[in-house]
């Protein structure tokens, strides 16, 4: 599971423990990679220097000085602090009298819209009446987008317009949400920087006119070291209650979530996932863990498969597998599902050490294989398809030609498509693909 | 105007003065650098998002250098460091459309969320300023109003802009502005398009067929493509220049939010790993908030000495 990572670490400690005993230096020498790692991910120096602290003192006093195989002992202790600093999940708080208020912070271009009516969407399915206030006056047509972006969702949005002040927008807002028995109210207020001090004070005022039951501060995944400054800032004017990390459907490690989460103490509440309404995920400290230290994520990954694949089709293709009667035809229709979850890289870097593999690959090296593979099926008759065996010489040259490839490259398939064959062969005895998935967690 | 523009820029730099780069210009006003100077130095430079990898290679030619030379003193050690700084982004720099053509074509991208729209009124604004007849492309047709607040900009800084409907495809979009570029003999065309993160393979495949379909009308076309990048953004901006480079052919950056506490540093990595050129620098949300980029005079500014 931890492979570059680990194997630096291993590496490391390797090269340290050749000279004896290893002393409390050797240890602090030994994080220098996860240091790195750490710092890579965008996670802030301060804050990597304080966790690295941790690590090593719990690392000397749990006595991996003494130990055979310190490297494993201080991964598994990394991870487990990388956990345990993330927090648990925590759910939005939406106690109290209703109409509860929850108001939606960040700098410019984090995505609060996005989020606002995803959060939505979110509390609908809840059994909540959320009313959206587009208090956002300054950035052109953002009122617009959360009109638009309403009416997309089927959720009203309470506006006035760009012309009036946004605390008053947000208290007749809040006004008309208990009037008209709306029972939660999502403030969309303007991105600023937090070291304009005229805007803070304007969320300030906000705050102050609506006591919104949570202040979320919305976090992009891809921010750097200013995390820190932002979060902290942000916390400090307005008392922040939860973050929320956007654009985690990107491949930024997402080091902000843990520099922003260390400095201010708050819970992540959601993750943001791409630009549709429902694209919204909870957030588990594990993964997210993994991915900070470039680990992969496994589980993002099987979650996709099982999203793709119903289980008749699992069902079905066992059956087949069992029989020995898996075709190219049933080939054919995995490749396709396989492609439908996403960009095979994007697949490939999910899993742990793979991401390092993909990097040296050309972008669209592992898509070409997948196209030419379908190519070649598709140039097949059915008969083909269905008994690769009566492929003879001349068959594979039409083949070849019909798919644009080479004799060459239609051999190649059809030797992997009956390795494939003698693989499942050997499951039947043992168990199936769905006896197979479990085990992958 | 020029010197309001460079006011406003070292303003947002001002405040990267105080704190990372400050505090780089202070490292250096003791009396001997010692070990704790080059850890301190490291710190500074992570900090500024410039990068592990970046950082260890130009402290190590920094101190190779100062020694080959035998350079004691703190500013002669600083002055390579500045040196050694300007080259990461010196070796990669090109004159922003350069050459005479009847119409420019400039095609502006990036992620979600990074400034495209209002970097773009600012552009538009900039070539206004220099006579240029400008039009916008609206090929934005996914975001919710994003045409909308397009056209606001584009009013307020006097351009006009092609537009379609919401949910149009944007390739017509562009087509159609080519078109009324021409006719209206418009000798710059600035295209706006839809936010996408670089890891959405369909969505990057789109941005090379509006290329291509400029390209088709106008020789050569588009003859600037400028990824907009935030300067809060940390190490993950060296992956989106690396593949909006591959599939939208991007020759240039425009460093956008410059006026945030953060500066940028990972324009740095881009110019050392990728040779990507940052062409311009945007401040603020006024449309008079950008300026042409010089490594040189960024550098300075970051050191305080503008």
């Amino acid at each position: 599971m931890f492979e570059s990572l680990s194997d630096k670490v291993q590496e490391a400690f390797r090269k340290l423990s050749g000279k004896g005993r290893l002393s409390e230096t050797d240890v602090k020498t030994g994080l220098r990679d996860v240091r790195l790692a750490l710092l890579e991910a965008d996670v802030n120096y301060r804050v990597v220097k304080d966790f690295t602290d941790r690590v090593a003192e719990r690392a000397i006093g749990e006595g991996v000085i003494r130990s055979l195989t310190p490297a494993q002992m201080v991964i598994k202790i990394v991870h487990e602090e990388l956990i345990s600093l993330l927090g648990e999940p925590a759910k939005l708080d939406l106690g109290g009298t209703p109409p509860v208020v929850l108001m939606l912070v960040g700098l410019q271009g984090s995505g609060k819209t996005t989020m606002a009516a995803k959060l939505a969407v979110h509390l609908r399915k809840l059994g909540h009446r959320p009313l959206l206030v587009a208090a956002d006056t300054y950035r052109p047509a953002a009122i617009q987008q959360l009109e638009t972006l309403g009416r997309a969702i089927d959720i009203t949005v309470h506006s006035e317009g760009d012309r009036v002040a946004p605390p008053r927008i947000c208290r007749n807002g809040v006004d008309r949400a208990r009037r008209e028995g709306y029972t939660a109210v999502l403030l969309d207020t303007a991105g600023r920087l937090q070291i304009d001090d005229t805007m803070m004070s304007e969320l300030e005022s906000i705050r102050e006119l609506t006591s919104p039951r949570e202040c979320l501060l919305v976090v992009d995944s891809m921010t750097g070291q200013e995390a820190v400054a932002v979060a902290e800032e942000f916390n400090k004017r307005i008392g922040v209650t939860g973050l929320l990390l956007t654009k985690v459907d990107g491949d930024a490690r997402g080091g902000a979530a843990l520099s922003a989460r260390s400095v201010t103490g708050v819970p992540i509440k959601f993750m943001g996932s791409g630009e549709k309404p429902t694209d919204l995920e909870p957030f588990y400290p594990d993964r997210l863990a993994s991915r900070i230290l470039g680990m992969g994520d496994m589980l993002t990954l099987i979650e996709r498969a099982e999203a793709t694949f119903d289980q008749k089709q699992a069902a079905d293709l066992e059956r087949k597998m069992r029989s020995s009667a898996f075709t190219l035809e049933d080939f054919i229709e995995q490749l396709h599902a396989v492609k439908s979850m996403g960009p095979l890289n994007d697949l490939l870097e999910m899993i742990p050490g793979m991401s390092q593999v993909t990097k040296q690959l050309p972008s669209d090296a592992t898509e070409r294989g997948l196209k030419t593979t379908e190519a070649i099926i598709s140039s097949m008759t059915i008969q083909e398809r269905r008994a690769p065996r009566i492929i003879n010489a001349s068959r594979r040259r039409r083949i070849a030609r019909g798919s644009g490839t080479s004799v060459q490259e239609v051999n190649n398939l059809l030797r992997q498509f009956e390795q494939m064959q003698q693989m499942m062969k050997q499951l039947q005895s043992g168990r199936g693909m769905r006896g197979l998935m479990p085990r992958l967690r | 105007m020029l010197g309001l523009r460079r006011n406003k820029i070292e303003d947002g730099v001002e405040r990267t003065r105080q704190s990372v780069f400050g505090r780089i210009a202070n490292l250096f006003r003791t009396n001997e650098i010692t070990e704790e100077t080059w850890d301190e130095l490291e710190m500074l430079l992570i900090q500024a998002d410039v990068g592990i990898a970046t950082v260890a290679e130009l402290l190590q030619i920094v101190r190779e250098s100062s020694a080959e030379r035998g350079l004691r003193r703190p500013e002669e050690v600083r002055d390579l460091l500045k040196q050694g700084l300007v080259d990461l982004l010196q070796g990669s720099q090109h004159t922003y459309l350069e050459g005479e053509r009847l119409l420019n074509v400039v095609l502006v991208v990036g992620v979600n969320g990074s400034g495209k729209t209002t970097s773009i009124a600012k552009l538009a604004r900039y070539h206004k300023e220099r006579g240029d007849r400008v039009l916008l492309a609206a090929a934005d047709t996914f975001r919710a109003a994003a045409i909308d607040q397009l056209q606001i900009w584009a009013q307020r800084v006097g351009v006009d802009v092609i537009a379609h409907q919401p949910g149009a495809d944007p390739g017509a979009v562009v087509y159609d502005a080519i078109r009324a570029a021409q006719a209206r003999s418009a000798n710059v065309l600035i295209v706006d398009t839809a936010g996408r993160l670089h890891t959405r393979h369909n969505l990057m495949q789109e941005l090379a067929k509006i290329s291509s379909i400029a390209r088709k009308q106008v020789h050569r076309a588009p003859h600037e493509t400028l990824l907009v990048l935030d300067a809060t953004t940390g190490q993950n901006a060296l992956n989106q220049a690396k593949m909006f480079a591959e599939t939208a052919g991007v020759t240039g950056v425009v460093l956008a939010k410059l006026d945030s506490s953060a500066k940028g540093g990972m324009v740095f990595a881009i110019g050392r790993e990728l040779g990507l050129p940052v062409l311009f620098v945007a401040t603020g949300e006024q449309p008079d908030d950008w300026a042409p980029f010089d490594a040189v005079s960024f550098v300075n500014a970051l050191f305080g000495e503008a």
